[in-house]
């Protein structure tokens, strides 16, 4: 049994991690190109217009792996969580089923008239079709945020004798109180994915010195959207969902913050320090006094359990890996802002199209989000553990009762080497895009 | 409630199979037939421009059968992981070779796509085919052996095949005789479909030669759909009860013979959207007379001691089914309104068209 959900969980954590690489530079840049196609309506400067259009060259090789990535992630609910799906699939049934029936259609349909209608349908209805590209991805992510949620903080169920929830108030599912943080970090952290790999491509054409009226459109539009939304994913959403965790998955919330001992009065915030799980502390730790306990609560002195307060088994199950992705996930959204904000600061002097170092340095930055996002995801899930509806139903009793950790182990080398070869290649394409760079409008 | 929601899913998995379907066609045909790079590029363009946006339609019955019926979801997904996940895998394989193949003009790269779409296709609907076939065949629900269950009752698990590849076995695995009968009806099917769909949006040379080919392929079809008919009545002697019960069924039958009859005039049949309106008959009416001879059966069991699954006993709670009656008016306007906006911005031949990405 324990092997088995080994496989079952690696698996499920590989593709989906793998997954979310790209609907979060789609949910983000969809917003970027309906800014370029809202800035040539105003202005009408073609340079505007091919943005938009090199930008959906970008997006639409993100959404092809998006939806062959997603589609495995469907499935799995059924074949490798069926005892999951039997018992909440009439509750979160619902989001998945309305994200399938919505968004997606929204979004594929959209994108198809986005690519090829532009003649066709001249440029305020081409505008349209974007902004509804745009509201189909942000409506995925927020079934799919809504689904998540559930499990993060059950709601508006009912338990019957033999084990399967019932919905008993479906508006429950949105006005979750889970939801709407959530949803928002989320949506405002794929925003920042997207500012930043706008940024690095305007880097690369003027350090390159190819394309360089784009490459500095690029960059100043990704710099200006980098620091709102940098500010936005730490404050107020990232602060909201912190003390959301805190009120609803206080197990959770001290192996986040590594605190191993309920102090008196007042919990310090530790910024640096290695989880020993044998001595049950922290080694070389570097702490604030009281700093936690006023974020969390706005009292200096408010009591807040630490892991000692918890039995073995209702505490997440990988406290150092939790802990690591929530101090990476807050330590890179700092430093962010912090770029950001020198770039902005250079922009507004003007130096920053000239200003090398900084260039070489955000033209870099562009994987850091992506870790962020993904270190999220894992504070997220980790965090949940051992449940799969948080207090409710547990991992282990989730798992398909009938695939075998053998079958498991097969599916998971073949999505594997599979998604190696798709990154490879996906590389390839969008290497070649940005090479090519945005074509000047034909005439 | 049940008998709507059943209705739905089974409605969006067959425009699934429609348009989707002739994606698959367009690469079994593109496999066989198509020679100059002309040729190639028009067919595989007739399918890249759809296939996206046809998928949805697999998405959106997935989520709907989780929400309805959550036991039958978790049951056949986990009892047929190992032929799920491999679909899974061709879907990928028949994606990026669509998608892939026209960014890099080298003679090298367009080959490993297009063989990678052609073949990814067949399979595909091979396996399409297979899992209607374990459908109505049924499988050893509870995984029994020796008379006791060994899972609970409504779980399975089923080997790619077993030794015997016999349906009779009493254990059967996903692919047997009868199965692969099944799974090579529904290729011949979609070959079909997908060059009738060629037809309609091409101006590809091989147009007039895929006409007889239909008609090759049509007589295949007859041939097979007798041959399986009896194979099927050999295997479960009561398999067209519910048509005697309820003739009114007979009329999914119909669809499909008169399809399968249309498609032999098919030399003479001047406006092309006809032969496409034929073939999608069949589809139409293959997967709904099947479905109907087992109805309110989803999943027959082989073995005696556990019952079947039926639309009832693994549907999700009243309340949870009703509600989503409201949302699901809504969406389900929208699906079509999407579908006939989309249609009619890229009717026509797409020889010429641009694709942009
Ligand atoms: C660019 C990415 C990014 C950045 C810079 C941040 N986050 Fe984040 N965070 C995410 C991307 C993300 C995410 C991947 O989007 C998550 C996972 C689930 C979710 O809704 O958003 C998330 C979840 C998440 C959670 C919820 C964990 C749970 O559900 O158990 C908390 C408490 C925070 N974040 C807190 C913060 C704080 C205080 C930040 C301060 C700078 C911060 N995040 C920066
Ligand atoms: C709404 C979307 C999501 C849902 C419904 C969801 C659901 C699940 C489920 C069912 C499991 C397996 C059971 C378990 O181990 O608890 C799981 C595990 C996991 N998920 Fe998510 N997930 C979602 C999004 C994500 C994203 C976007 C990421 C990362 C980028 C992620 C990372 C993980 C990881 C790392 C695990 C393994 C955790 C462990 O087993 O300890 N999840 N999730
Ligand atoms: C376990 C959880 C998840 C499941 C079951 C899932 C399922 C899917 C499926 C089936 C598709 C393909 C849809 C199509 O055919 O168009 C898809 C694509 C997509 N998913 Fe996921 N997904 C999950 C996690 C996430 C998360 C966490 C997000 C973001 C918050 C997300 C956002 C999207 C978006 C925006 C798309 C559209 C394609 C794209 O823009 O790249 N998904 N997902």
């Amino acid at each position: 049994m324990e092997d088995m959900i080994f496989y079952d969980r690696l698996q499920f954590a590989f593709t989906i991690t793998f997954h979310y690489l790209f609907p979060q530079l789609t949910m983000g840049l969809s917003l970027i190109i309906v800014f370029f196609k809202w800035k040539y309506l105003r202005k009408k400067e073609e340079k505007h217009n091919d943005s938009a259009k090199f930008f959906m060259k970008i997006f639409a090789i993100n959404f092809t792996m998006g939806v062959v990535t997603g589609i495995p992630m469907e499935f799995q609910f059924g074949t490798n969580w069926a005892k999951f799906s039997e018992l909440t699939g009439g509750i979160i049934g619902q989001t998945l089923a309305m994200e399938g029936v919505f968004s997606f259609f929204l979004e594929s349909s959209f994108l198809a008239l986005f690519i090829f209608g532009e003649k066709l349908m001249g440029q305020k209805l081409h505008f349209l079709t974007g902004f509804l590209v745009f509201l189909g991805s942000w409506a995925s992510g927020y079934f799919i945020l809504a689904t998540n949620a559930w499990m993060q903080h059950p709601v508006g169920y009912e338990i019957l004798d033999n084990g399967v929830f019932v919905l008993k108030n479906f508006s429950a599912l949105f006005s979750n109180p889970w939801l709407l943080p959530a949803f928002l970090h989320n949506q405002f952290a794929s925003v920042v994915t997207s500012s930043f790999v706008v940024a690095s491509i305007g880097a690369f054409y003027i350090l390159s010195e190819k394309n360089i009226e784009y490459g500095k459109l690029f960059l100043k539009t990704g710099v200006i959207f980098g620091l709102v939304s940098s500010l936005l994913v730490a404050f107020p959403t990232g602060d909201w969902n912190a003390k959301n965790v805190a009120k609803y998955q206080p197990a959770a919330f001290a192996a986040m913050e590594g605190i191993f001992e309920t102090e008196e009065a007042g919990s310090e915030i530790v910024l640096i320090g290695q989880p020993d799980m044998v001595e049950k502390k922290l080694d070389n730790k570097i702490a604030v006094p009281k700093i936690l306990s006023f974020l969390t609560h706005g009292e200096w002195d408010k009591q807040i359990p630490g892991m000692d307060q918890f039995k073995e088994d209702e505490l997440p199950t990988n406290i150092p890996a939790l802990y690591y992705s929530y101090h990476i996930m807050v330590g890179l959204g700092t430093i962010f802002i912090g770029i950001m904000v020198l770039a902005v600061f250079f922009l507004r002097k003007e130096k920053l199209y000239t200003f090398k170092p900084l260039l070489w340095t955000i033209m870099f930055l562009f994987p850091f989000p992506y870790i962020a996002n993904t270190t999220g995801w894992y504070v997220a899930e980790l965090g949940r553990q051992p449940y799969l509806v948080y207090g409710l139903l547990r991992t282990v009793d989730g798992v398909s009762p009938t695939v075998s950790s053998g079958n498991t182990l097969f599916t998971l080398l073949g999505f594997v080497g599979l998604y190696i070869l798709l990154g490879l290649l996906f590389l390839l394409l969008v290497g070649k895009t940005i090479y090519q760079g945005p074509e000047p409008q034909k005439h | 409630m049940e008998v709507f929601w059943y209705t739905m899913i089974a409605m969006v998995l067959v425009v699934f199979f429609i348009l989707d379907g002739y994606d698959f066609g367009a690469g079994i045909i593109h496999l066989f037939f198509a020679k100059s790079e002309k040729d190639k590029e028009v067919i595989a363009k007739s399918a890249g421009l759809f296939w996206d946006s046809n998928e949805v339609w697999l998405v959106a019955a997935g989520g709907m059968l989780f929400m309805a019926f959550p036991t039958f979801y978790a049951s056949v997904f986990s009892g047929f992981y190992l032929p799920l996940i491999i679909v899974l895998w061709l879907i990928i394989f028949r994606a990026i070779g669509l998608e892939f193949r026209s960014q890099f003009n080298y003679q090298m790269w367009k080959a490993i796509w297009d063989k990678s779409f052609g073949i990814s296709s067949l399979f595909l609907a091979l396996f399409f085919g297979i899992a209607l076939g374990n459908i109505v065949r049924g499988v050893n629900l509870g995984s029994t052996s020796n008379g006791i269950s060994v899972h609970e009752a409504h779980y399975f698990f089923l080997p790619l095949w077993d030794s015997t590849f016999s349906p009779l076995s009493g254990t059967p695995g996903v692919i047997d005789w009868f199965t692969i009968v099944i799974g090579l009806i529904t290729v011949v099917t979609l070959a079909i479909h997908g060059a009738n769909w060629i037809i309609l949006k091409t101006n590809s040379s091989i147009n007039l030669q895929l006409k007889s080919v239909i008609f090759k392929l049509n007589i295949a079809l007859s041939l097979l759909t007798i041959f399986s008919l009896s194979l099927w009545l050999m295997i479960n002697p009561d398999a067209l009860d519910n048509f005697m019960e309820k003739p009114w069924l007979l009329i999914f039958t119909v669809i499909y013979f008169s399809g399968v009859f249309g498609l032999f005039f098919i030399k003479k049949i001047k406006k092309d959207i006809y032969g496409f309106i034929l073939s999608s008959l069949i589809i139409v009416g293959g997967i709904t007379s099947t479905l109907a001879s087992i109805f309110p059966v989803i999943l027959p069991s082989t073995n005696s001691i556990n019952g079947p699954l039926t639309i009832y006993n693994t549907a999700a709670h009243e309340y949870g089914l009703s509600i989503a009656l409201n949302w699901f008016v809504v969406g389900f306007i929208l699906l079509f309104v999407y579908l006939i906006v989309q249609k009619r911005l890229m009717g026509g031949k797409i020889d010429h068209m641009d694709y942009g990405h």
